[in-house]
């Protein structure tokens, strides 16, 4: 019964929806504000409702209703509690419905939190809101219902992909799709502007808290993603290039940018039609990723299920979308007109290089990423593009961007002193000289690579602090004045600072792994012994080990550190889940600092067990990195000055100064 | 600078970037991107030693050989022809006999495939599509082949 109510639910969203689409459209063409209203209201009943059919899913996996056909394929009743609630969205059919329950909970925040937004303006973004989700609401209902019934109901489920079994996929999807559909608010406001063939700088000011909110659940996501591989695959590594992986760092690249361009187009005016179209080109890499996804034109782990009605719905929604709003663009982009002018070398001048940079390599990547599919469809020939193409063109396009970084926050508005920016950026240099030599000299591998990566990478975080510490006027000040002076730098100044040195965090983990890991492969007997990075790993025997749901084959080893200390064991395992037939590696992880020791198995022979060891130095920065950006952006978004409705207060000690 | 000349100074920097980004593009395409073999395709029209392809078909039955060390020998085939493939390193879980496999590298002068990465299928329901198409092509591929193996 209560899964008939979940499906009902959907239904009668779905009905909302199409009155959410339309309505305030109608009420903000003919001025009426009855009309107008009317997508509030339904805005945020068409998110209870979803919620409601969502909570009704969830109950299915969590009392294990196997009459339900998608708790049958994706749940068993002896899968641990956590993982039968995440497996809700770990299946095809499920994480359609979050997607839609997240896009919905988005209109509704619009609705709650946009009283004192112009009126036409909310109805036209909510009205456009409600056709994406009337779109995907289509989807779900007649390709990818999660209420199916199966009668007779079976006694037992068929499990969930293993795989899909962790915490890191508990947390990875609803962190992805609130960063990949928060950026339909982006987009919604860009069509609502063009619609109305009207935009401000308060256009701007409303919409970079959004696609700031959307930008830093992005790169939680990103960074879990990154993370469960690492961790759960047993390969070592953490990016692939993976078409997949790609799905979801293209409208990251591209929402950077926009993060950038609307922060021109808010402080001076200017970049107006590009801000437009780089919030419509987000949204649409979001939808191209999910149709990437979701269609089965990819296998991966995430291609659940291929089925190829599914893919034709969703590139009809994508054609639908992309199309329909880069027509609206090309019809009305001319009636926006364009403000500030200002000198190539200036805060503005920094953030178009950024922008150009950012949007070269998202279309780089887009290349590497359809052009398999591309040759395929036309000559039928089936190539790869992997990592080798990404390396080459996205790392010497990105290095640019990397090194202006630091300078960008120190140029002033209108026309910067390059030469004053340079000597400020003195002492950061300075220090990267000695980072960089001393690599050279002290690092195990004598490495160029990896001074100069290392250098890069605290080249942005001294660029970071000398923006800071500049701003707070140290050294010209007494240390009094400079914390009176920090204390009043608007918080956003604070979210740059973070997110820049984020960056370069994660530049030094990943320079650090690809440079300077150590990795072993041996055969091992009981007894036998592998070094990696000064860690001595002496492998002790392998032990049967039963889970809830599975049996694993433990292999266990002695750690031993570089001073002769003994450390305890690790474990790695071979782990069977029967109710699938499908074995899994389990990694064996002991984090150092910041560092990590990595331990996999693979199959015993006559001879032995195969082990893969690796020593990572420094690994964990990559995604400590992704939370310091992360930090950053909610920073900015508690900024006064970016506060949704919070009266403006223009001239801040920063401004006034520069 | 006039106006103009600040403009097209932008212009002409930001062109630059975008054709240095176009040549790296294509010189990438070029050199970096794998195709896809089945082993009679390889027969058909021999690949070169040292050109980067992927290999794909099902590993053949009683192929799989342990060298000294974690060295590895199988025989990928799609039915009709074999090629010996040679890896180094940890197989994937889902790797056995008469299963699905793509395996990415070079020919060694020998003859020999010498992969630097193996891909098995990572869910039993799971072929790997170059495969899977690969075998309809030849028509071995069965549908059952993809079944699940629990009776639930």
């Amino acid at each position: 019964m209560a899964v008939e109510l979940g499906h009902f639910a959907l239904v009668l969203a779905l009905a909302l929806s199409i009155v959410q689409a339309t309505v305030p459209l109608v009420g903000a063409r003919v001025k009426s504000y009855q009309l107008m209203r009317v997508g509030e209201t339904v805005a945020i009943a068409g998110f209870l409702l979803i919620l409601v059919s969502f909570t009704t899913l969830v109950h299915g996996y969590i009392v294990s209703d196997f009459s339900i056909l998608n708790v049958w394929e994706n749940s068993h009743s002896a899968k641990p509690m956590l993982f039968k609630i995440t497996g809700t969205w770990g299946n095809h059919e499920g994480s359609m419905l979050l997607w839609v329950m997240i896009l919905a909970f988005f209109a509704a925040m619009v609705a709650v939190f946009g009283r004192n937004l112009p009126p036409s303006l909310r109805a036209n973004v909510i009205a456009v809101q409600g056709m994406v989700a009337v779109a995907f609401l289509l989807f779900i209902l007649f390709t990818s219902n999660p209420f199916t019934r199966i009668i007779p109901a079976p006694i037992e489920g068929k499990d969930l992909n293993p795989l899909l079994q962790d915490i890191g996929l508990a947390i990875h999807p609803p962190l992805l799709y609130l960063g990949y559909v928060g950026f339909s608010i982006s987009f919604s406001f860009a069509v609502a502007a063009l619609i109305e063939g009207r935009i401000d700088a308060a256009w701007a000011r409303w919409v970079r808290p959004w696609t700031l909110l959307a930008w830093a659940f992005l790169t939680g996501g990103i960074a879990m993603g990154s993370y469960w591989a690492y961790y759960e695959l047993g390969w070592g590594g953490f990016w692939f290039w993976d078409p997949v992986e790609n799905a979801s760092f293209l409208p990251w690249l591209a929402g950077t940018a926009l993060l950038h361009s609307a922060i021109v187009m808010e402080k001076r005016s200017a970049l107006k039609i590009w801000t437009v179209l780089l919030a419509i080109l987000t949204f649409s890499l979001s939808l191209m990723g999910t149709f990437l996804v979701r269609s089965g034109v990819l296998t991966s782990v995430h291609a659940f299920a291929t089925d190829p009605a599914r893919g034709v719905f969703i590139l009809i929604i994508l054609l639908l979308f992309i199309g329909g709003s880069l027509a609206l663009f090309g019809l009305r982009a001319s009636s926006l007109t364009s403000g500030g002018l200002f000198h190539p070398i200036s805060r503005e001048g920094a953030l178009v290089l950024n922008n150009l940079i950012l949007s070269t390599c998202t279309a780089t990547v887009l290349i590497g990423t359809l052009y398999p599919l591309l040759i395929e469809a036309l000559t039928g020939e089936k190539i790869s593009v992997g990592a080798p193409f990404f390396n080459l063109t996205f790392i010497p396009l990105v290095v640019p961007l990397l090194l202006a970084v630091p300078f960008g926050p120190l140029l002033a508005w209108k026309r910067g002193d390059l030469l004053g920016a340079a000597q400020r950026l003195q002492f950061a240099f300075g220090a990267v000289l000695v980072v960089m030599i001393g690599t050279y000299f002290f690092s195990d591998k004598t490495s160029t690579a990896a001074a100069l990566g290392l250098g890069l990478g605290f080249w942005l975080i001294f660029g970071a602090l000398t923006d800071i510490a500049f701003k707070a006027g140290v050294g010209k000040n007494s240390l009094s004045v400079v914390f009176s002076r920090l204390k009043g730098l608007p918080l956003s100044v604070f979210g740059t600072a973070f997110a820049h040195a984020g960056i370069g965090l994660t530049v030094i983990g990943l320079v650090s792994v690809t440079t300077l890991q150590i990795e072993r492969i041996v055969l091992m007997k009981p007894n036998d012994v592998v070094e990696a990075g000064g860690y001595t790993l002496k492998f002790s025997g392998v032990t049967p080990f039963k889970g809830p749901n599975f049996t694993e084959d433990q292999a266990r080893f002695d750690l031993t550190g570089p001073d002769g200390r003994r450390l305890g064991e690790i474990a790695a395992a071979k782990r069977l889940y029967p109710a699938r037939g499908m074995p899994t590696t389990e990694a064996g992880i002991r984090t150092f600092g910041l560092s990590q020791l990595y331990v996999s198995i693979g199959e015993a022979t006559p001879n032995g067990l195969v082990v893969h060891a690796w020593w990572k130095p420094r690994v964990t920065l990559i995604w400590i990195g992704a939370l310091v950006m992360m930090f950053g952006g909610g920073l900015s978004l508690c900024d006064r000055r970016l506060r949704v409705g919070a009266p403006t207060r223009r001239k801040t000690a920063v401004e006034a100064e520069a | 600078m006039t106006r103009k000349q600040k403009r097209a100074t932008i212009i002409a920097i930001g062109m630059c970037f975008l054709a240095v980004a176009a040549a790296l593009t294509f010189f990438a395409l070029g050199q970096q991107t794998s195709y896809f073999y089945m082993p009679a395709d390889v027969i058909a029209k021999p690949v070169a030693p040292g050109q980067r392809i992927r290999l794909g078909g099902l590993v053949e039955k009683g192929s799989i050989e342990r060298m000294d060390g974690t060295h590895v020998k199988f025989a990928v085939t799609d039915g009709e022809h074999t090629v010996k493939v040679g890896y180094e390193g940890i197989l994937p879980d889902l790797f056995r006999e008469e299963q699905g496999v793509v395996t990415e590298g070079t020919f060694g002068p020998d003859g020999l495939f010498v992969a630097d990465s193996v891909l098995a299928k990572h869910d039993e329901n799971y072929m790997p599509r170059e495969v899977a198409d690969g075998l309809k092509e030849k028509g071995v591929w069965q549908e059952s082949e993809g079944g699940s193996k629990n009776g639930g």
